[in-house]
C-alpha cells in the first residue's frame, strides 16, 4: 500500500515494429483510461466542477426563478441569447456541467473500484512481510534484551495483539533460540474501508439524485380557505416533472385548506404560519391535520408543504339589471412580506352583454390600511383593518385571444390599445362599495386567506439520505482512523547472549507518528524487561536498551 | 418575546471590549516578535535552523510579552463568547439568527481553535499576530457593516435544525479560517525560504520568526481535516432542513451552490495534499482558494444575491 496513488505511466512505449491498428487503438484507449483515472485528473476535474457551478449562482437560473431570467433577458437583449445558447440559465442541467461530473465519476469509479478490490484482498491476506532494511522506515529503533529472539518476538506479538493489531510471525516460534525471526503487524484496515465507502457513496448519491430527477415531480398551487386541489398536473398553477413521470399515475391525493393562521411577534416578525388541512384520496372524507413552516405533511412518498400565504379579497358585483356575482374572490399576491401589501386582479368576463363589455378590477389590498393623501398603504401584516384600492375597467379582456394571461394582473396591452377602458376607482373598507357610471355596484365584502401549497414527490430522496449518511461515515473513518504497520526483527546478540530487536513502523493518518512510536517502543521495552525478570533463570538480566531514534525533527 | 434591552446592550459592550482586548493582544504579539528576536550572533551560530519550536531560548522580555499576548487573547475570547451568550439570553434563542451573530461566532471558533493549537504546540504562539490581526479586522468590519439589533427569529428559522446546521457550519468555517491563514503563512514562509537559502544569515525579520514550513503545512492540513467532515455534516444537515422548510433538499440556491463549491475545493485540497506534483505550495494555494470561497459565500451571497437564505438581517 503506497501513500499516494501510484504514478501512472503515460503510455506504453511503442515497439519498433508497427503494431496492428487494433492494437494501437487499444493502447491509446488504455493510456487515456489511465490518465483519466489518475489522481491529478481527479483534482483537475474537481476544480472544473467547482468552476462550472459558479455561473449558476451569479446568473439567474430557470430552475430557480423563471421571472428573474425573463427580467434578465429583457435587460440584456444582446447578451442574453448568447448566454442562453451556452446553457448559462440552466447551468445545473446543462450538457457541459453533466460532462464534468460524469467524467469525474467515471474517473472516481476507475480509481476506487480497483482500490476497493485490492483492499478486499488485503482484508483477507496476512500483513506483508517485513522489508529488508527496517531502519530505513520513517520510525524505527532497536531494543536489546536478554531474552532469546523467539521469546522476544512472543512478547512483541502479545503487546501488539492487545493493541488489536493483526500479527503474523515468519519465523516459526518453535525455533530454538539463536535464529532470526520476523514479525509483521497491521491495524487500521477500516481507514481504507472508509475511503472506499466514501467514494462509492458519492456514486450512490449521484444515482439517487438522478433517480429523483427522472421520476420526481412537483406542483404548486394557491388555495383559498374553503377550497382545495387534487394531485394532477391540470390543477397546478405551476409544475415540473421528470421525463419518466407518467402523468396518469400520480398518487391519488386531494388536499383542502380549512383555515390558515399567521402569528406575529410584537415587532411584527412572523413567528408561525399554520394551515389546517384535510387530505385523502379523491372522494374520501379528508383526514384533518395541520402543516406549517418546517413541518410538512408526509404520506406515501409525497410531501405537502406550506410555502407562502396571502389574502384573497372578495367582492360582490351587482349589475344594473340586478344580476349579482356574490363574493367573488381571487388571491392577491403579496408584494411586501413585512406588511403583506398585495396586488391582484379580478376578471369577470360574463359581467356584460357581450365580449366587448366585460368587467375587470385591478387592485391593491392592505390587511391594515392607512390612507394618506388619497393613497392607500399597508402598515401591518395582520388583517386589523383591511382595505382595498381598486380600479375598474370595462371592455375586452382578451382572454380568448390565444395569448396566455396571468390571473393576477390585467393584460396591459389591452389597456394601452384602448380595448379596456377605465371606468372608476376607489379606496374601499369592508362594506363600502364603488358605483360605476353605468349603475354597476362593486362592494368590498371582506377577505379570506390563501395558502401557497406545494406537493413534491421525489423517490430518490431516501436513497440520497442513506448515501449521505454512509458518505459521512466513510469520511470519518478515512480521516480519523490511522493505518499502521509494525515490523519487528529479532537477531541473536552473541555478546550478551540475548537478542536485539529492531522495530519499525509505517503509518498513515492524521497526527504525528513520532511520539506514538516512542511510546510503543517504551511499552515494548518494559514488557521485555518484565518477561526477562519473570523468567530469569539466566545469570544476566542486564537490559541495556537503546532509545529508539526519534523521527527526524 | 421582546428582547431584553439591558442584556442586548451588555452584549454590544462586550463586543467592543473583545475587539479592544484582541487589539492589545496584537500589540503584545508584535512586541513579542520585536523583543523576542535573538541577537544575530546566536542566529548565525544556529546555522539557520529555525527557532520555531523553541520558545524557551527566547529572551526573557520576549517571553513575557508572549505570555501577556496569550492572556489578552484568552480574555478577549471570553468577552467574545460573552457577546454571544448575552445575545442568546437577551433574545431567548440561539445567538446565530442573522449574519452579525453568525460571523461573530465564526470568528470566535477561529480564535478558540488558535488558542487550543497554541497551547498544545508552543511553537505556534508566534503566529498569533497573523491570526489575531485578521480577527480584529474581521470583527471591526462585522461591527461596522453586519451589525443587527437583537431580535426574534423569523418563522422559517424556528427549528431545531438551526442549532444543528448553523452550529456545525460555524465550527467548520472557523476551522477553515485558521487553516487558510496558516496556509497563507506557509506560502509566505516557503517564498521566503526559497529566496533566502540556508546561509545561516537569516533570523531577522518577522517571516523568519514563523514556524518551519513543514510545521505550518501540517497544521493547515490537520485543521482542514478537522473542518472537512464538520462542513460535510453541516451541508447534509442543511439539506435535511431544506427538505422540510423549502420543499426540496437541494435546489442550487446561491448559498447552497457556494457551499457546494467550497466543499469541492476542500476535497481538492485534501486530494492535492496526497498527490505528487500538488504537494506543498500548490496544495496550500488550493486551501487559500477554499477560504476565499468561504468568505465570499458569507459576504457576497448574503448581501448581494437574493435567495432563500436571505435571513441575513442586513440591508
Ligand atoms: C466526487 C469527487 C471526489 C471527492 C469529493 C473526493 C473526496 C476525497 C476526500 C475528502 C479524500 C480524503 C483525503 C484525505 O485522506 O485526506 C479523498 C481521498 C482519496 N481520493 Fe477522492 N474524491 C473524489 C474523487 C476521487 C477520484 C476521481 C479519485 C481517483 C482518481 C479519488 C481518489 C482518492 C484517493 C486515492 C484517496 C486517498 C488519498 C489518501 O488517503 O492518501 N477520489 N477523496
Amino acid at each position: 500500500m503506497t501513500v499516494t496513488a501510484p504514478p501512472r505511466e503515460s503510455a506504453a512505449p511503442t515497439p519498433p515494429a508497427r503494431p496492428s491498428a487494433g492494437r494501437r487503438v487499444g493502447d491509446r484507449l488504455l493510456s487515456w483510461w489511465r490518465r483519466l483515472t489518475a489522481m491529478r485528473t481527479a483534482i483537475i476535474l474537481l476544480f472544473l466542477l467547482a468552476l462550472a457551478a459558479v455561473p449558476g449562482s451569479l446568473l439567474p437560473q430557470r430552475a430557480l426563478s423563471q421571472n428573474n431570467v425573463r427580467q434578465y433577458v429583457a435587460d440584456h437583449p444582446t447578451l442574453a441569447p448568447v448566454l442562453d445558447r451556452l446553457y448559462l440559465f440552466d447551468v445545473f442541467s446543462s450538457p457541459w456541467f453533466a460532462a464534468v461530473y460524469l467524467l469525474l465519476f467515471v474517473s472516481l469509479i476507475g480509481c476506487v473500484l480497483p482500490r476497493g478490490l485490492e483492499h478486499a484482498r488485503a482484508l483477507r491476506a496476512a500483513p506483508p512481510s517485513a522489508p529488508r532494511h527496517l531502519t530505513r522506515l520513517p520510525d524505527s529503533g532497536e531494543v536489546a534484551t536478554s531474552l532469546p529472539s523467539g521469546e522476544a518476538l512472543d512478547v512483541v506479538e502479545e503487546e501488539l495483539r492487545v493493541r488489536r493489531f493483526r500479527v503474523v510471525r515468519r519465523d516459526g516460534p518453535a525455533d530454538p533460540a539463536g535464529t532470526r525471526g520476523d514479525l509483521s503487524a497491521e491495524k487500521g484496515y477500516l481507514k481504507e474501508t472508509g475511503n472506499v465507502l466514501f467514494h462509492l457513496s458519492l456514486v450512490a448519491l449521484l444515482l439517487g439524485l438522478a433517480g429523483g430527477k427522472l421520476w420526481g415531480y412537483e406542483g404548486s398551487i394557491l388555495v383559498t380557505e374553503g377550497q382545495g386541489f387534487c394531485n394532477s398536473f391540470q390543477q397546478y398553477d405551476t409544475y415540473s416533472a421528470g421525463p419518466l413521470v407518467d402523468s396518469a399515475d400520480l398518487s391519488p391525493l386531494c388536499v383542502d385548506l380549512e383555515d390558515f393562521r399567521a402569528q406575529y411577534e410584537p415587532n411584527l416578525t412572523a413567528s408561525s404560519f399554520t394551515a389546517g388541512i384535510g387530505y385523502g384520496a379523491p372522494g374520501e372524507q379528508g383526514r384533518p391535520t395541520s402543516i406549517g413552516v418546517n413541518d410538512p405533511l408526509r404520506i406515501d412518498g409525497n410531501r405537502v408543504y406550506l410555502t407562502g400565504h396571502g389574502f384573497s379579497p372578495s367582492f360582490t358585483v351587482t349589475l344594473p339589471g340586478g344580476k349579482t356575482f356574490e363574493n367573488v374572490s381571487q388571491p392577491f399576491l403579496p408584494t411586501d412580506q413585512s406588511t403583506m401589501a398585495s396586488e391582484g386582479a379580478l376578471k369577470l368576463p360574463d359581467a356584460g352583454a357581450s365580449s366587448d363589455d366585460q368587467l375587470a378590477l385591478e387592485g391593491f389590498f392592505a390587511p391594515t390600511g392607512l390612507v394618506r393623501g388619497g393613497v392607500l398603504t399597508s402598515v401591518d401584516p395582520r388583517p386589523l383593518a383591511p382595505q382595498v384600492a381598486i380600479v375598474a375597467y370595462r371592455g375586452y379582456l382578451g382572454l380568448d385571444s390565444g395569448v396566455p394571461q396571468s390571473v393576477y394582473s390585467l393584460d396591459a396591452s389591452q389597456i394601452e390599445r384602448g380595448r379596456l377602458e377605465r371606468v372608476g376607482a376607489a379606496n374601499l373598507a369592508v362594506g363600502d362599495s364603488l358605483d360605476l357610471p353605468d349603475g354597476t355596484s362593486i362592494a368590498f365584502t371582506g377577505y379570506r386567506e390563501f395558502a401557497a401549497l406545494q406537493l413534491s414527490h421525489d423517490p430518490g430522496q431516501v436513497w440520497v439520505l442513506g448515501a449521505a449518511i454512509s458518505l459521512l461515515t466513510g469520511l470519518l473513518g478515512m480521516l480519523l482512523l490511522r493505518r499502521e504497520r509494525i515490523f519487528a526483527r529479532a537477531a541473536p546478540d552473541a555478546a550478551s547472549g540475548g537478542s536485539v530487536l529492531t522495530v519499525a513502523s509505517l503509518s498513515r493518518g492524521s497526527g504525528q507518528n513520532g511520539p506514538r512510536f516512542a511510546a510503543l517502543a517504551a511499552d515494548l521495552r518494559n514488557a521485555l524487561d518484565d518477561r526477562a525478570r519473570g523468567t530469569s533463570t539466566r545469570t544476566s538480566t542486564s537490559t541495556s536498551t537503546r532509545r529508539p531514534e526519534g523521527p527526524p525533527a | 418575546m421582546t428582547p431584553d434591552q439591558s442584556l442586548a446592550e451588555l452584549s454590544d459592550q462586550l463586543f467592543t471590549s473583545g475587539v479592544a482586548l484582541y487589539s492589545l493582544a496584537v500589540v503584545a504579539f508584535c512586541a513579542q516578535l520585536a523583543f523576542g528576536r535573538r541577537p544575530a550572533l546566536v542566529a548565525a551560530g544556529g546555522g539557520g535552523v529555525l527557532p520555531s519550536d523553541a520558545p524557551a531560548d527566547e529572551p526573557e522580555r520576549g517571553r513575557r510579552w508572549g505570555i501577556a499576548a496569550m492572556a489578552l487573547t484568552v480574555l478577549g475570547a471570553v468577552a467574545h463568547a460573552g457577546v454571544l451568550v448575552t445575545r442568546g439570553l437577551a433574545t431567548d434563542r440561539l445567538p446565530w439568527g442573522n449574519m452579525y451573530e453568525f460571523a461573530t461566532a465564526t470568528v470566535l471558533v477561529a480564535v478558540v481553535a488558535y488558542v487550543v493549537l497554541a497551547l498544545r504546540s508552543p511553537g505556534l504562539r508566534h503566529i498569533g499576530v497573523f491570526v489575531l490581526a485578521p480577527v480584529v479586522l474581521a470583527l471591526v468590519l462585522i461591527g461596522l457593516f453586519l451589525y443587527a439589533e437583537a431580535g426574534p427569529l423569523v418563522a422559517a428559522l424556528r427549528s431545531s435544525w438551526l442549532a444543528i446546521h448553523v452550529s456545525t457550519a460555524i465550527l467548520g468555517f472557523g476551522m477553515f479560517f485558521v487553516s487558510g491563514i496558516v496556509s497563507v503563512l506557509y506560502l509566505v514562509r516557503t517564498h521566503h525560504d526559497a529566496r533566502e537559502p540556508d546561509d545561516g544569515r537569516q533570523g531577522d525579520g518577522i517571516v523568519s520568526r514563523l514556524p518551519a514550513a513543514g510545521a505550518l503545512d501540517r497544521v493547515a492540513h490537520r485543521t482542514a481535516v478537522f473542518g472537512f467532515p464538520i462542513w460535510t455534516f453541516a451541508v447534509i444537515a442543511g439539506a435535511i432542513w431544506a427538505e422540510s422548510a423549502w420543499g426540496r433538499f437541494w435546489g442550487w440556491d446561491p448559498k447552497e451552490t457556494w457551499a457546494f463549491i467550497a466543499w469541492v475545493v476542500y476535497a481538492g485540497y485534501l486530494h492535492a495534499r496526497t498527490t505528487a506534483g500538488w504537494r506543498g505550495r500548490p496544495a496550500a494555494w488550493v486551501n487559500v482558494v477554499g477560504l476565499v470561497v468561504m468568505v465570499f459565500n458569507l459576504l457576497f451571497v448574503n448581501m448581494v444575491s437574493t435567495g432563500l437564505h436571505s435571513y441575513a438581517g442586513v440591508n
